[in-house]
């Protein structure tokens, strides 16, 4: 309680309280109010952010027979089917479109992941001549943005005879800048007496980093993983510019050229988006309480 | 200290990348920016005639215009809305943990996805003009993807939805740092909630909205895919609604593309958003320094 009146007395800036009682009155009557409004403020939002996807995956799944377009808008299907699904697959190599985007999606990830580690373990944790230097080298490829590069990438994969190859397409991400930087941040929180210890021990270099540092960033690998595997997956314009092939399609292009083929049948795009944006949601879900944990591990640092 | 070549084992994978897919290509783009390189021939140097041709390019200036429109539209919604969305899911209470996952929800969604469904419910016939008219307050649906300026607008509409949970997150992390001594000390004082934000948050806040107007007003400057697909490749009504980034595409491709013009602008992309994050970053150094 005496530490309330010094607290007080530090922050409160002069002539700014006022009365007390009354405050305390009205916040104690508009209590249950305000938890209704937040709530309500809440849910609202909730449905302005997932309103949208409910709405698509409602058309996918109304049949052929049921009108669309109908007015006042009717939100439940009638006869909910799953035959857009199959037909979309039909009409367009939807699955061949799918196992292109995971292997190029699952390599990502592995590769942003191990190099990414390797070299935020590396930066924060061992001392070396060139440190700073490389240390520059990430934060100015962080500067460069990939649209400002695409056109000089699109060559150099030519003149390798890469273009229109699913390689072309993961190798430009395949370490993120940005991601060696979070690691970087996650391995410099750790204290330094147990990789002492460690080194005590006689651990070398890459046992301190498998069996000491790595299992404490799991939050921070989450993170960069899920970044990973949503940038590989959700891409669009690189792909775009380096596949021409429609058998390498990534499911973004695929998508893309679904819309062009047939506008006329909004079923068939909304079931396709919805194979798209569900692995990355069930992904998600799965993830997401390391994800909201390693966001916090970085950010303390940050 | 280490043994000399076990730090640089750890980095090679890494700083290969970094070098060969970032740094390489683009001392590249500022060479082929100098050059009227074509997709299948090297061309020559010639100077600062790309430069030249971009002055007398109208898309270029159309481009430049619309970019600018974009950050001017979105930044300050981006800067402000996810601190409001973040300062309603902070607090723990029954639900929040989902309330927070549907709100991050549109970020993880392809923006190709995201435009597609907006595709749908901004269509002539889709959600909104079916609903507004079905309740008589439209007796024409509103040509949100075939007018230059409302597409415009959309585009930044459905770039604000689907950028507010990403911002969300990084402010959810920022809040957590904001002594919870002050808060009180505010409240014992009789600050109001409103008062409290003011007084206590915001000041706490005003680094990490630096660094979300730099980083929104960035990406504003990249804007591709969803002006893209909503647009469905046309770039808008005569192609009034390019971006930069779609220029630089449709300049380079093709098989006789205008590789060297591409680069040049790829240039003054680099120069724009490298710029903008200058002056923002500056603005906050400069708000910093009386103290």
């Amino acid at each position: 309680m005496s530490t309330t009146a010094t607290r007080r007395a530090a922050t409160s800036p002069a002539g700014s309280a006022p009365p007390p009682r009354r405050r305390v009155a009205r916040r104690r009557l508009g209590r249950r109010t305000r938890v209704a409004l937040r709530y309500g403020l809440l849910v609202l939002i909730m449905a302005i952010s997932i309103g949208p996807f409910l709405w698509q995956l409602s058309t996918a799944l109304k049949g052929i027979g049921e009108d669309i377009y109908a007015s006042p808008p009717r939100f439940l299907p009638d006869d909910p089917t799953l035959g857009n699904f199959v037909r979309v697959g039909e009409v367009l190599p939807v699955w061949g479109y799918v196992w292109n985007s995971v292997r190029v999606a699952l390599a990502t990830v592995v590769l942003n992941v191990v190099g990414a580690s390797l070299a935020g373990y590396a930066l924060a944790r061992l001392r070396f001549r060139g440190r700073k230097a490389a240390l520059a080298v990430f934060v100015l490829a962080l500067l460069v943005p990939g649209e400002a590069i695409m056109v000089a990438l699109f060559l150099m994969m030519r003149s390798v005879s890469l273009n229109d190859s699913l390689v072309a397409v993961v190798l430009p991400g395949m370490v993120g800048a940005l991601n060696v930087l979070l690691m970087y941040n996650a391995f410099l929180a750790q204290a330094a007496q147990i990789d002492e210890a460690a080194m005590i021990d006689g651990a070398n270099a890459w046992q301190r980093f498998t069996l000491v540092a790595l299992p404490s960033v799991k939050g921070t690998i989450a993170v960069v993983a899920i970044f990973a595997f949503m940038g590989a997956w959700d891409d669009f314009l690189w792909p775009l510019i380096v596949l021409s092939d429609p058998a390498n399609y990534t499911l973004t292009i695929g998508l893309n050229y679904l819309k062009g083929t047939f506008v006329g049948d909004q079923r068939l795009i909304a079931a396709g988006t919805v194979i798209a944006v569900a692995p990355l949601i069930l992904l998600f879900l799965t993830l997401q309480r390391y994800f909201f944990r390693g966001v916090n591990e970085g950010a303390i640092k940050g | 200290m280490q043994a000399a070549p076990t730090p640089w084992l750890f980095l090679l994978p890494g700083l290969a990348a970094c070098v060969v897919f970032s740094l390489y290509p683009f001392l590249n783009t500022v060479a082929l920016a100098f050059t009227d390189a074509r997709t299948i021939s090297p061309g020559g140097f010639t100077g600062l005639d790309n430069f030249a041709r971009m002055a007398d390019d109208p898309r270029f200036w159309l481009a430049l215009r619309n970019g600018t429109l974009y950050v001017i539209g979105v930044v300050p919604p981006l800067v402000l809305l996810p601190l409001l969305l973040a300062l309603l899911v902070r607090d723990k209470g029954p639900g929040i943990g989902f309330f927070r996952t549907a709100f991050y929800t549109p970020v993880i969604a392809s923006a190709v996805v995201v435009g597609l469904i907006w595709t749908w419910l901004l269509d002539s016939r889709g959600l909104v003009n079916g609903t507004l008219q079905a309740l008589g307050v439209l007796s024409r649906p509103i040509p949100f993807l075939t007018d230059e300026w409302l597409l415009l607008a959309s585009a930044m509409a459905v770039t604000i939805w689907k950028g507010l949970g990403y911002y969300m997150i990084i402010y959810l992390a920022t809040l957590g740092r904001v002594p919870q001594e002050l808060h009180e000390a505010a409240q014992v004082d009789g600050a109001g909630a409103v008062r409290r934000f003011l007084v206590v948050t915001l000041p706490a806040m005003r680094t990490t909205m630096t660094l979300i107007a730099a980083l929104s007003a960035v990406s504003a400057f990249r804007v591709f895919t969803e002006i893209f697909i909503l647009s469905g490749d046309t770039a808008g009504p005569g192609g009034r609604d390019i971006t930069l980034v779609m220029l630089i595409r449709e300049v380079s491709s093709g098989l006789d593309g205008h590789v060297g013009y591409g680069a040049a602008l790829s240039l003054v992309l680099f120069g724009l958003t490298l710029g903008l994050l200058l002056s923002v970053l500056r603005l906050q150094a400069g708000r910093k320094g009386p103290r």
